[in-house]
C-alpha cells in the first residue's frame, strides 16, 4: 500500500525521524494561511501523488510569500501531473503539503527495502541525492554504499557509520545520521514497512539531518496487524477497478489493450499476456483469479473485465487442477448470463473433466469460442476482434 | 530417482483441521503419500479421516510418528511460527505452501534457518514438490496431470508449473521430480538449490526451468548452469510482455541494479546453454528439442 508524503512524514515524525514543518492544504487559501503560520521567508509548495519524479513533473516549486503558495497551489491543485512514473496519462493532484524552506547544506539518498539476493532488509545510502538514483545504481553501483541489517540484532550503530563516513559525513553529523537511520530502521519494523526511501535526505547547513522527501509502501500481508495504517489508504490515488478487484481477491492490473484475460495463477496469467502478444493482440489487463476460482469470484472477475470499455474479446484460460473443469464451466455460464456477455468470449479449460466442462460450453446456448491449448486460445481471441 | 522426496518421505501436514490443509490432505492420502501425521496446536489426540492422527506440536509427530517432512497449510500470519516449529523440531524437508506471509516475518524464520543445517525449506507461496515415480505428492498440484519419468521441472509459478507437467506427460515425457520453489520475495531453495539437485540425479536425464520477471533468481541459475550442469535443459520466462510503466518506487529497482526484466533473464539463460521456449505453449516441445540438442557446452 502506497501513501503520501505528508503522511510519511506524519509516521517519521512518530518515530524520531527528522522533517521540516508541514502543513496540508486542500485549497489555495489554506495554503497560504499555511505559508504565513509557517513564517519561513521561502515556502515549498509539493504536489501530493502516489507517485515519484514530482519535481521534473512540476509538482514541486518554492514560494517567496505566502500570495506566491496560493498562487502555486492554485496553479497544482486539480492539474494532471505527468511524471516518470504516472504514466503518458498523468495523476490529478487533490492535495499539497506546504513546507518550511530550510538551509541544505547537502543532498544525498537512503533507501531502505528488502534485498531478495540476501533476504535482509538493507539500507543503500548514496551521495548522489536528489538525482536520477536509478540511473546511479546502474551505472555506477559502487557509488550505492550498502547495509544488509541481521534480523536477530537489528540495525547497529556501527553500521551507521559505516553509512555515514562513506558518504563523507563528519563532526556531530556523524551522530545525527545513525540515530536518524536507526528510528527509520525501528519506523520500517515496527510498520511491516516495504519500501521507505529518502531522497533527497538532506544535511543542513547547521549539520541537522533532516528527511526532505519520503515515500513509504506498507507491505500488503502485514496490513492485517496494522489497523492504524489503514488511515491512510488514499482511494482517490488507485485505479478504481484495482481497488474493486481487492475486495473480490483477485490480482488485476489495467493495460492498455484490448482482450481481457481471466487466467488462475500469476505465472500463467503473464504467459497467457505473453502469447496474446505474440500472436499480435493486446492484452487488456493482468487478471489472477486464484486457485479455488467459484462461480461469485468469476461472476466478480467478469464484471472487472468488462467494465473496461476498451474491451473488445475476453479470453478465459483456466487449468483446473484440483478444481474441477465442469465445475468451472457452469461458473463461466452463469457469469457470463449475469453480464449479458456482448463481446465474443474464448475458453481454454484444461484438468480434470476437461471434457465434461467442454460439454456444458457447447450446450449452454452461449457464443462461446473453445480452445484447445494455450496457443489457440490467444489466436482465436485476437481472430474475433478483426 | 528422484530429488527431494522418494519412498521414504513420511510427511506432517501442518494445519490439516484447516479447509485448506484438510481438502489436500485427502488429495495426498489419495495419491499415495505416506502422510504419517498432521499438527493442529489443541487437538492433539484426534485423527484425521480415521488414519492419520493429530498432535499438538510437531515434535510430537516426529518422535510418534516418524514425520521427517512437512507441509504446511497454515494461516499466513502464523506460518513462519510453523516453519520454525518444524525446523526445532528436526523436520529436514519444510514445503510451505501458504501463500500471503507478511515479508519481514519471513525475512525472520530465514535467519532463524541459518541456525539450522541440514533443513530445507521450500516456498513459501508454492505449489510442493511430486515425485510420480515414488506415488509422492507434497503439496496442492493436480497429480493426475503427472507421470514417472525422467524430465526434471523447477518453477516459480503455480499453475503455469500444471502447464509445462501437462505439456511434457501428452508428449510422453515422465518427470523424475517437479519441484515448485515459490514466487515470493523471500523464499528458501532457489533455482541454483534444485538444479544442483537435478545435476546429481542419476535418474533425470534433463530440465526444464521456468521463470518470471522480478528478481534475480534465475541469472543466478543461468550462471550456475553455464558453469557446471552437465545435462539437456529448456527454459521459460513469464511477464514478457508485461509493461516497466507501474513502478514501485526506486528501491526495489536500485537493490537488484537494473536486473530482473524478461529480456535480460531470457538472454542470461540462452547464453548459459538453456534452449528457450518462445510461448508458454510450446514449453514440452523444447524440452524435447532440447534433449536432441543434448547438454550445453561447457565455456
Amino acid at each position: 500500500m502506497k501513501i503520501h508524503e505528508y503522511q510519511g512524514k506524519e509516521i517519521f515524525r512518530k518515530y524520531g525521524v527528522p522533517t521540516p514543518k508541514g502543513i496540508l492544504a486542500l485549497s489555495p487559501n489554506e495554503a497560504e494561511a499555511a505559508a504565513k503560520q509557517l513564517g519561513t521567508p521561502v515556502v515549498v509548495v509539493k504536489a501530493q501523488i502516489h507517485a515519484g519524479g514530482r519535481g521534473k513533473g512540476g509538482g514541486v516549486k518554492l514560494a517567496k510569500s505566502p500570495a506566491e503558495a496560493k498562487d502555486l497551489a492554485k496553479q497544482m491543485l486539480g492539474m494532471k501531473l505527468k511524471t516518470i512514473q504516472t504514466g503518458p496519462e498523468g495523476q490529478t493532484v487533490h492535495k499539497v503539503y506546504i513546507e518550511e524552506g530550510l538551509a541544505i547544506g547537502q543532498e544525498l539518498y537512503l533507501g531502505v527495502t528488502l534485498d531478495r539476493a540476501t533476504s535482509r532488509i538493507t539500507f543503500m545510502a548514496s551521495r548522489e541525492g536528489g538525482v536520477e538514483i536509478e540511473e546511479v545504481a546502474e551505472k555506477h553501483p559502487e557509488k550505492i554504499l550498502r547495509e544488509a541489517v541481521d534480523p536477530a540484532v537489528g540495525f547497529t550503530d556501527f553500521q551507521g557509520r559505516k553509512l555515514a563516513f562513506g558518504l563523507g559525513l563528519s563532526g556531530p553529523t556523524v551522530n545525527k545520521f545513525v540515530h536518524f537511520c536507526a528510528s527509520l530502521y525501528k519506523m520500517f519494523m515496527e510498520t511491516d514497512a516495504s519500501i521507505v526511501e529518502v531522497n533527497p535526505l538532506v544535511i543542513l547547513k547547521d549539520g541537522g539531518v533532516v528527511a526532505l522527501d519520503a515515500k513509504v509502501n506498507f507491505d500488503e500481508n502485514a496490513l492485517y496487524r496494522h489497523k492504524e495504517l489503514l488511515e491512510y489508504r488514499d482511494l482517490a490515488e488507485e485505479e478504481p477497478r484495482e481497488t474493486q478487484a481487492k475486495e473480490w481477491d483477485l490480482a488485476y492490473i489495467a493495460l492498455d489493450g484490448n482482450i481481457g484475460c481471466m487466467v488462475n495463477g500469476a505465472g500463467l496469467a503473464m504467459a497467457t499476456m505473453d502469447t496474446i502478444k505474440l500472436v499480435g493482440g493486446a492484452p487488456a489487463n493482468f487478471l489472477d483469479v486464484g486457485g479455488g476460482a467459484s462461480k461469485e469470484k468469476v461472476t466478480a472477475a467478469f464484471k472487472l473485465i468488462l467494465a473496461d470499455p476498451a474491451v473488445k474479446a475476453v479470453l478465459v484460460n483456466i487449468f483446473g487442477g484440483i478444481m474441477k473443469c465442469d465445475v468451472i464451466a457452469e461458473g463461466i455460464i452463469a457469469a457470463a448470463k449475469e453480464v449479458k456477455l456482448q463481446v465474443p468470449l474464448v475458453v481454454r479449460l484444461e484438468g480434470t473433466n476437461v471434457e465434461k466442462g467442454k460439454e456444458l460450453l457447447r450446450n449452454s446456448g452461449l457464443a462461446i469460442t473453445p480452445a484447445d491449448n494455450l496457443r489457440q486460445a490467444a489466436e482465436k481471441a485476437v481472430a474475433a476482434i478483426k | 530417482m528422484s530429488i527431494l522426496v522418494n519412498e521414504n518421505t513420511k510427511v506432517v501436514c501442518q494445519g490439516i483441521t484447516g479447509s485448506a490443509g484438510s481438502f489436500h490432505s485427502k488429495q495426498m492420502l489419495e495419491y499415495g503419500t505416506k502422510l504419517v501425521a498432521g499438527v493442529t496446536p489443541g487437538k492433539g489426540g484426534t485423527d484425521f479421516e480415521g488414519k492419520v492422527p493429530v498432535f499438538n506440536t510437531v515434535a510430537d509427530s516426529v518422535k510418534q510418528a516418524g514425520a521427517n517432512t512437512s507441509v504446511i497449510f497454515v494461516p499466513p500470519p502464523f506460518a513462519a511460527d510453523s516453519i520454525m516449529e518444524a525446523a526445532d523440531a528436526g523436520i529436514s524437508l519444510i514445503i510451505t505452501i501458504t501463500e500471503g506471509i507478511p515479508v519481514n516475518d519471513m525475512v525472520r524464520a530465514k535467519r532463524y534457518l541459518q541456525g539450522k543445517p541440514g533443513v530445507r525449506l521450500i516456498g513459501p507461496n508454492c505449489p510442493g514438490v511430486i515425485t510420480p515415480g515414488a506415488k509422492c505428492k507434497i503439496g496442492i498440484m493436480p497429480g493426475h496431470i503427472h507421470k514417472p519419468g525422467r524430465i526434471g521441472v523447477v518453477s516459480r509459478s503455480g499453475t503455469l508449473t500444471y502447464e509445462a507437467v501437462h505439456q511434457l506427460t501428452q508428449l510422453g515425457l515422465g518427470q523424475s521430480t517437479a519441484v515448485g520453489i515459490g514466487g515470493d520475495p523471500v523464499n528458501g531453495t532457489d533455482f541454483v538449490d534444485v538444479l544442483k539437485l537435478f545435476n546429481a540425479d542419476p535418474e533425470t536425464d534433463a530440465v526444464i526451468m521456468i521463470g518470471e520477471i522480478g528478481g534475480s533468481a534465475e541469472e543466478a541459475g543461468a550462471e550456475y548452469v553455464a558453469r557446471e550442469f552437465t545435462k539437456p535443459i529448456a527454459g521459460f520466462i513469464a511477464g514478457q510482455s508485461a509493461p516497466p510503466g507501474k513502478r514501485m518506487g526506486h528501491a526495489g529497482a536500485i537493490i537488484s541494479g537494473g536486473k530482473g526484466t524478461a529480456t535480460e533473464k531470457m538472454k542470461a539463460m540462452e547464453a548459459a546453454g538453456f534452449l528457450m521456449a518462445a510461448s508458454p505453449a510450446e514449453l514440452g516441445t523444447t524440452l524435447q528439442e532440447a534433449l536432441k540438442r543434448g547438454a550445453p557446452k561447457k565455456r
